[in-house]
């Protein structure tokens, strides 16, 4: 197994490499050249969108742009922190959903796809419709949503599972399928049932396509939040958004985007964390290659 | 009932009479086995070699149980063969350890599967950890071994089992020879102390000869035994017996017939 992409960054990882010979690699806590590395590693994923900002700004401000055409990233900042008030509301709300919603999601994907590696039948019936469910086009999905179910959160939650739960029982059907055949047979030498099987072996071995799977949909599950709310919620980033715009508060707009961005981004580490919780094994033998 | 780790589980006779095989696809009918002969007694260690693809790995599934014969007989204790029994431990080629189970852990699956109690199997893990020389890696991940120590890990999760029968396909094939070496001692000082019949696929013939009582040459597909040797080198066998004008012999007789069965082998495709 290879080093993945998010964390290669081959020009600066020689001189961490030493070290990690010399073991303790896999120690979580980093010795003073360890820390300066850490920061060495993440330090193009800052620079890089710092640096757009700063184009931004100085073009704002050279060319005279009109605010409500395209505010400069300091007034976004600034009036967002005004509004911090109802900004937290609208952002408080979305993540509510997001969190609620992605939640039933994985729960809902977990048992349709144990179910469909369990039961063949199952599978060959189920596997046409859930394809033809992600063509579902959500624009027009969401505003009907509205008339069948409200403004509350029902609706929203439902636009998440829809858009999220795909991705993960592909990922975990994959995962399935890839138990190795002589494992399968090895384990039926031991005399284990069908379910033991899966608990034992295909289960645990599809934890790592599980979270890729989960990766994916967490970004998708902010983009559907958002979606559900702008076509008609109380509260919400979304139902913010399209208000702000219709009053011309393009930087409240930039502004909420940005909140969308930083919670994609949240979620995102808190399923890389649970991952390396979940999957130490995994991590471990990624290093250790 | 259950036996200590040290106590020797009784070794068990096996039989194959007669037997066929034939996979069936859409794309018609390949028979694999035909007419097979083979047997190997209480506590003996036969070897099956065979050109690659003849069909060992069938017989194999076979005596496993993971497959049923289209006819013959297959005995054990003279008992037909019943799956529900486990009297077959399996080591197969690759060493199959969970990467998300420390060593121990992978160690008393067989154990965990069975039904018996964690502190009993981590008992009768502890017991075979000094003896398979992985003392200190209990809880370490596979990925972290050498491949020797896999193959120890694996040929322990195999014995612990306690079955009978223990049926090793190519467990040292992608072993470096020194370390093939060092496994394949340690294997007869496994035999040695557990008493286990052993049924062992291999393509190395000085492999078979420096393990086996028998060894059973293969014809290309469909396999029939095409001929058995008994190895007449006595025991215990050091390691320079390979270098004895016996084992020569030996070598040269069996090199022969499977050169010819290789031959026929790539000629029927």
């Amino acid at each position: 197994m290879s080093e993945t992409a998010p964390n290669a960054t081959p020009a600066l990882s020689p001189p961490v490499k030493p070290s990690a010979a010399g073991g303790g690699y896999a120690s979580g806590a980093p010795s003073g050249s360890g820390r300066v590395a850490a920061l060495m590693r993440l330090a193009p994923g800052i620079l890089l969108p710092l640096g757009l900002l700063l184009v931004w700004q100085l073009y704002c401000s050279w060319a005279n742009v009109d605010p409500t055409v395209l505010p400069t990233p300091t007034r976004i900042v600034s009036q967002l922190f005004d509004a911090r008030q109802i900004a937290w509301e609208h952002t408080e709300q979305t993540l509510k959903e997001t969190v609620i919603g992605f939640s039933i999601s994985v729960v809902v994907a977990v048992v349709i796809a144990t179910a469909m590696d369990q039961l063949a039948w199952l599978r060959r019936a189920l596997y046409p419709t859930l394809i033809a469910s992600q063509t579902i086009p959500v624009i027009a999905i969401a505003p009907l949503m509205i008339i069948w179910f409200g403004f509350g959160l029902l609706p929203k939650v439902l636009l998440i599972v829809l858009v999220t739960f795909f991705p993960i029982v592909v990922a975990l059907l994959d995962g399935f399928a890839a138990t190795e055949p002589e494992a399968m047979d090895l384990l039926r030498t031991m005399g284990a049932k069908r379910r033991q099987t899966f608990r034992l072996l295909r289960f645990p071995g599809a934890l790592p396509h599980f979270f890729t799977g989960l990766r994916i949909s967490a970004t998708y599950a902010v983009l559907a939040a958002i979606f559900a709310e702008y076509v008609g919620a109380f509260h919400g980033l979304g139902i913010w958004m399209s208000q702000s715009k219709s009053s011309f508060r393009t930087d409240l707009v930039f502004g909420a985007i940005g909140i969308c961005a930083l919670i994609s981004v949240a979620l995102f580490m808190v399923i890389a964390i649970l991952a390396r919780v979940v999957m130490p094994w995994y991590y471990a033998a990624k290093k250790g290659n | 009932m259950t036996s200590t780790a040290s106590a020797p589980a009784a070794a068990a006779t096996v039989e194959l009479r007669g037997v066929d095989k034939t996979f069936r696809s859409r794309r018609g009918e390949v028979p694999v086995l035909r007419d097979v002969d083979f047997s190997a007694r209480a506590g003996e260690f036969v070897s099956v070699i065979g050109p690659s693809g003849c069909g060992k790995s069938t017989l194999f599934k076979l005596i496993a149980g993971l497959d049923r014969a289209d006819a013959g007989t297959l005995t054990v204790n003279d008992k037909p063969l019943d799956p529900k029994d486990h009297p077959v431990a399996f080591m197969p080629q690759k060493d199959l350890l969970f990467p998300w189970r420390s060593v121990v852990r992978n160690v008393v699956l067989p154990l965990q599967i069975a039904g018996v109690g964690k502190a009993e199997a981590r008992a009768r893990a502890d017991r075979l950890f000094p003896l398979f020389g992985l003392e200190g890696f209990e809880d370490t991940y596979p990925f972290a071994l050498s491949g020797g120590m896999r193959q120890r890990a694996a040929l322990m999760r195999t014995v612990i089992q306690e079955r009978p029968l223990m049926l090793l396909d190519e467990p040292f094939g992608a072993l470096d020879s020194l370390t093939r070496t060092d496994m394949q001692e340690f294997l007869l000082d496994v035999w040695d102390e557990f008493g286990h019949t052993i049924v062992f696929i291999t393509h190395d013939i000085r492999e078979a000869i420096y393990l086996s009582d028998r060894i059973y040459v293969m014809t290309a597909r469909p396999a029939r035994v095409r001929m058995e040797i008994t190895v007449d080198l006595g025991r215990p066998r050091p390691l320079d017996v390979i270098a004895t004008p016996r084992f020569a012999e030996l070598e040269a007789q069996l090199l022969h017939a499977l050169r010819e069965e290789n031959r026929q082998q790539e000629a029927a495709g």
